[in-house]
């Protein structure tokens, strides 16, 4: 489902070189539910986009769902991503002058079609169902944040890439959000990458890699 | 507060950032090049009116009048000229015609008498021309109309019955203005040769001038004042260098202050640059100014410092725009050069430029508090908690502020014009056209947030949500851009409507030829020569000079009265007063019947003739301005014949039609038999044709003036033109400051934006959907902007044809569109350009600076 090849990524930091990954290879079959953790700054994030194809690596390369994402235009991948790929993120990043129900249809409108149910049937999922018409800054941080999950639903990914989705979540808040992301992993089988430096968080998923100064320091199952 | 730190804070702040408050000094150095160069312009033009002075009368005095100076004025002239010398011109209009190449022309003649001028000189080519025109029957003319007849020099040109030798061309005219030559090329012959062209006929109008060289040690000016009621009582006008001067340098000043206005508004709207440029800066810098906040900088030293650095860099835009002013001041000579009766040197002001860095500064400064006064009330919690809520409610400073900017605007308005109720109009029509604006914007975010159907595609409903969103720039770029399309609408509207208004011979049958000064026993003939030819001509129009004697038994010089109401005869050009409507020569005919151009308003059209008075029909505004009406009594002074009349009538004439249009018309047998000319109204299609109709008409009655009113329509739209070229240079100023603001606006949401382009890039829009995010919002934005700005400026420029040039109103709906449309795609353009970050950073760069 998602491979990793021998990726590395630098950047120029004050005109040095600053590599943040070196030589990341990895697999995860369809349906997995893998958690990528380590202390800030050992490239967590970046590791993600890469694997998301929101940016390109310095070496190695990605293969998602049996596509290279290194043969791919910046556009092409934005394709793929509508069709195939969900996402959340610790600040939930909703647009502000959409309602709950719009942000949810947003990843459908983008490939054409309407989603006006299905977006309506991802609320209720989420137990939002009579907020809908709301718009984010009237609804609370958890509620935002299940939100964003109906959205990364709606165009039914094979894959969800989840940035410290409970970061900005109260303990309890941030526990029906996995819980959530469980459910759904479940019902649809959708491939689950978690990126966290919470360790009770990344021990709710099969398996865990553990990054430190951009290079994998372990990688075990549950 | 300690002045170093505030210092020093504030240049640190400038050396890591100025780049981005280069919105802030562009606007600024526009909006101050623009007032800059028109003052400075303003300055050199009072110099050079000055110092040309003399040059432009050529004398130290001159009399003139439309009859021949003779009796009193002949004796006051005597007695000037004493000790001095004089000179005499004659001016009229009359057909220039060069039989070796068959070309005619109107042109406007001037017979000189003496060593006219006596200060400044008539530059003619070869040199000696001028000096040996009295020398035979010689003509100097303008270049143009050789080029015109196709003549050159030592050709024969034929005015009337004399025939003259081109000796050579006039190159410079001390103080004519160039747009005169627009109604026909100016021709200079021997005073002693105009006899010979008999073109002085019953019923030409001509102007008979005298000019005086006083003895030295006389003061012109006393002279001037001395003799002029009585000169006055016999129409004729007396004029000094002194008054010439001033009444010059006035009508020069009116010409300068309104573009100066033009500039300030240009400089106003660089005003909202500079606080669209500071809202976005200061947002950037909360986070740092919460962190000096929490460190122990007080609120005021904050706001010190964040002033200061405006204020710097709003100096730095006046100092740029004081250059750029001085490289704009060059230009203003050359396109104002047609109206300008004297030479303009460029030279430095030092005026125009303090005034121009002061009001720049204060431009900025002012402008700048609104934005600054938020930074006084940002929270040291800010810095710790990101989330942070800024201070609600209102800042009781926000209405001073407001209130320091409308008197700045005033006051800098009432420093441009010298007049306080001119600034407070001036203001109060800036605020009004800003008030409707910024409803407007209002308006639309309102209607977008509620009305935007569901079933639009999402980018179009994203796009348009943006016009609402928190921190949204609509009020600013609708003002802003709303503001240089209203400018320019208005300027097109009212120059399309003055030039339509002069639009004549449109319609199929309308004359394009009209035949002036026909002598009585030349009508038979001249309609016979027309009906050879196949032209359809109208009947002949009688035209009878004529003069108010007494309106209800008072005589007009009583009814006037007073000396003071009098002195506007020094007016160049005169001023349209009542004086005037009794003063003026009438050109009145008579006729049974109304013609197509005029309807009765009041009153009845002639009854059978019976004894009395005899009756008149007066023109509707005429009437107004005699405070006549049904039943009063006019006497007029028919060639010295008195006249009395009663009024039976007052018609409403359609001035814009082409036709023989009178202010008074006589009923039949009353003027038959007093001295009067024709003229004759002609249609010829074919411009060739009109060529050699002329050409006949001009070899058989050699002072039978012809106007070809094609030509003349060309020469009024080129007038107009010029005219609307000045005042549109100014005004793209303002355009160009509002493309600015329209940048500095677009920075407002741009970080805002730019995130929102990558999260919906990481969602999976490509950069196609998300560049159309960004166009639906600059649509709206321009549309909206067009739309208002356009909206407003039809009214204006009606109110301006209807009050002003009272004349009709029509609005040229596919320019007017075109014109919206362009201010629409113009905006879209730089908005999508000013987003292209958005498109250009990779999503995952955006995500990570969260």
């Amino acid at each position: 489902m998602l491979r990793a090849e021998g990726l590395t990524q630098s950047y120029l930091s004050g005109g040095r070189e600053l590599t943040v990954l070196n030589d990341i290879s990895f697999a995860l079959e369809q349906g997995g539910f893998l958690s990528i953790v380590g202390p800030s700054g050992s490239g967590k994030t970046t590791l993600l986009g890469l694997l998301a194809g929101l940016d390109r690596a310095r070496a190695g390369r990605v293969v998602l769902d049996d596509v290279d994402l290194s043969a791919l235009s910046e556009d092409e991948r934005a394709r793929l991503r509508a069709e195939r790929v969900g996402f959340v993120f610790q600040a939930f990043q909703l647009i502000p002058t959409l309602t709950a129900r719009e942000n949810v249809q947003v990843p459908l409108e983008l490939t054409g079609s309407d989603g006006g149910a299905r977006a309506d049937e991802l609320l209720a999922r989420v137990g939002l169902g009579k907020r809908g018409h709301h718009y984010p800054a009237q609804l609370s941080g958890g509620e935002q944040q299940r939100v964003a999950l109906a959205r990364a639903f709606a165009n039914k990914p094979r894959i969800l890439f989840a940035d410290e989705p409970t970061g900005n979540l109260d303990s309890a808040t941030g526990e029906t959000i996995v819980q959530l992301m469980l459910e759904l992993n479940r019902d649809f089988g959708t491939t689950i990458v978690l990126v966290t430096h919470d360790l009770a968080l990344a021990a709710r998923a099969r398996r865990t890699i553990r990054l430190a100064d951009g290079r994998i320091v372990s990688d075990t199952a549950a | 507060m300690t002045p170093g730190f505030v210092i020093r804070l504030a240049a640190r702040e400038t050396r890591a950032a100025w780049r981005r408050l280069l919105v802030l000094t562009a606007s600024v150095a526009v909006g101050t090049g623009a007032l800059v160069a028109i003052n400075a312009f303003s300055d050199n033009l009072r110099g050079s009116v000055r110092d040309q002075a003399r040059a432009l009368l050529g004398a130290d005095l001159s009399l003139s009048s439309r009859k021949p100076l003779e009796g009193h004025a002949a004796a006051v002239l005597d007695t000037l000229a004493e000790g001095g010398r004089t000179a005499r011109t004659v001016n009229f209009a009359g057909m220039a015609y060069v039989p070796r190449t068959t070309g005619t022309r109107l042109v406007q003649v001037t017979a000189v008498e003496g060593d006219f001028p006596f200060y400044g000189e008539i530059t003619t080519e070869p040199r000696s021309a001028w000096k040996d025109l009295h020398g035979g029957p010689r003509v100097v003319v303008e270049p143009a109309l050789l080029t015109q007849l196709d003549a050159r020099l030592g050709d024969t040109l034929a005015l009337g019955e004399g025939r003259f030798v081109i000796t050579g061309t006039v190159t410079g005219i001390p103080g004519d203005v160039g747009v005169r030559a627009a109604f026909g090329a100016r021709v200079f012959i021997p005073a002693a040769t105009l006899e010979s062209t008999k073109l002085l006929g019953f019923g030409s109008r001509a102007e008979y001038a005298a000019f005086v060289q006083l003895p030295a040690g006389r003061d012109a000016q006393a002279l001037a004042k001395q003799y002029r009621p009585r000169l006055r009582a016999d129409r004729v006008r007396i004029r000094s260098v002194e008054e010439d001067r001033d009444n010059l340098s006035e009508t020069l000043g009116r010409l300068t202050d309104y573009l100066g206005l033009v500039a300030l508004i240009a400089l106003l709207l660089g005003g909202l640059g500079v606080a669209s440029a500071v809202t976005v800066f200061i947002r950037r810098k909360l986070g740092a100014i919460a962190a000096l906040r929490c460190i122990g900088a007080t609120s005021r030293q904050v706001f010190a410092a964040y002033l200061l650095q405006s204020a710097a860099m709003g100096l730095l835009g006046s100092v740029i725009g004081v250059v750029l002013g001085l490289a704009i001041q060059r230009l203003l000579p050359g396109l104002l050069q047609q109206f300008l009766p004297v030479t303009v040197t460029p030279s430095i002001s030092w005026r125009a430029i303090v005034l121009g860095l002061g009001t720049g500064l204060w431009v900025s400064v002012v402008f700048a508090l609104i934005p600054l006064l938020g930074v006084r009330r940002v929270s040291p919690l800010a810095a710790i908690r990101r989330d942070y809520e800024p201070a609600r409610g209102r800042d009781p400073l926000v209405l001073p502020v407001l209130v320091l900017l409308a008197a700045s605007v005033v006051a800098l308005a009432a420093l441009q014009v010298g007049s306080w109720t001119s600034a407070l109009a001036f203001t109060g029509g800036i605020g009004g056209a800003l008030l409707v604006l910024w409803l407007a914007s209002w308006a639309l975010a309102r209607a977008v947030r509620r009305w935007t159907p569901a079933r639009w595609p999402y980018v179009w409903r994203q796009g348009l949500a943006n016009l609402h969103r928190p921190a949204n720039q609509t009020v600013t770029v609708v003002l802003s851009l709303g503001f240089g399309a209203f400018l320019l609408t208005t300027l097109f509207l009212v120059q399309h409507n003055l030039l339509r208004q002069l639009t004549l011979g449109g319609g199929a049958a309308r004359p394009n030829l009209v035949f002036f000064d026909i002598q009585p026993d030349q009508r038979g003939p001249l309609v016979e020569l027309l009906r050879e030819q196949g032209v359809d001509g109208s009947a002949p129009v009688p035209i009878v000079p004529m003069r108010i004697n007494a309106v209800n038994g008072r005589p007009v010089l009583r009814v006037t009265g007073d000396s003071a109401e009098w002195a506007t005869d020094s007016t160049p050009g005169g001023g349209r007063n009542s004086g005037w409507a009794f003063r003026r020569e009438y050109r009145s005919t008579y006729r049974d019947s109304l013609v197509g151009s005029e309807k009765l308003v009041a009153g009845k059209w002639w009854e059978p003739r019976t004894d009395g008075p005899g009756a008149i029909s007066v023109e509707v505004g005429l009437a107004s301005e005699l405070d006549v009406t049904i039943g009063d009594t006019i006497t007029w002074d028919v060639q010295g014949v008195l006249l009395p009349t009663v009024v039976r009538s007052i018609r409403e004439v359609d001035w814009a039609r082409f036709d023989t249009n009178f202010f008074v018309v006589f009923e039949p047998g009353l003027l038959e038999q007093a001295p009067q000319s024709f003229v004759i109204l002609g249609r010829v299609d074919d411009p060739a044709a009109r060529g050699r109709l002329q050409r006949t008409v001009v070899e058989r009655f050699g002072n039978v003036t012809t106007v070809d009113l094609a030509t003349l329509q060309g020469a009024v739209e080129n007038l107009v033109d010029q005219v609307t070229l000045a005042i549109r240079f100014m005004a793209a100023f303002s355009l160009l400051t509002g493309a600015l603001v329209l940048v500095g606006a677009v920075a407002t949401s741009r970080f805002q934006r730019i995130r929102e382009g990558a999260l919906l890039r990481t969602l999976g829009a490509t950069r196609r959907q998300v560049l159309r995010v960004v166009l639906a919002e600059y649509l709206a934005l321009g549309g909206l902007a067009a739309i208002v700005g356009v909206g407003l400026a039809i009214l204006a420029a009606w109110a301006i044809a209807t009050w002003v040039f009272e004349g009709p109103f029509a609005v040229p709906v596919p320019a007017v569109t075109l014109l919206a449309f362009l201010v629409t795609a113009g905006t879209a353009l730089l908005g999508a350009l000013n987003s292209r970050d958005v498109l250009r950073l990779p999503p995952l760069q955006v995500l990570r600076e969260e």
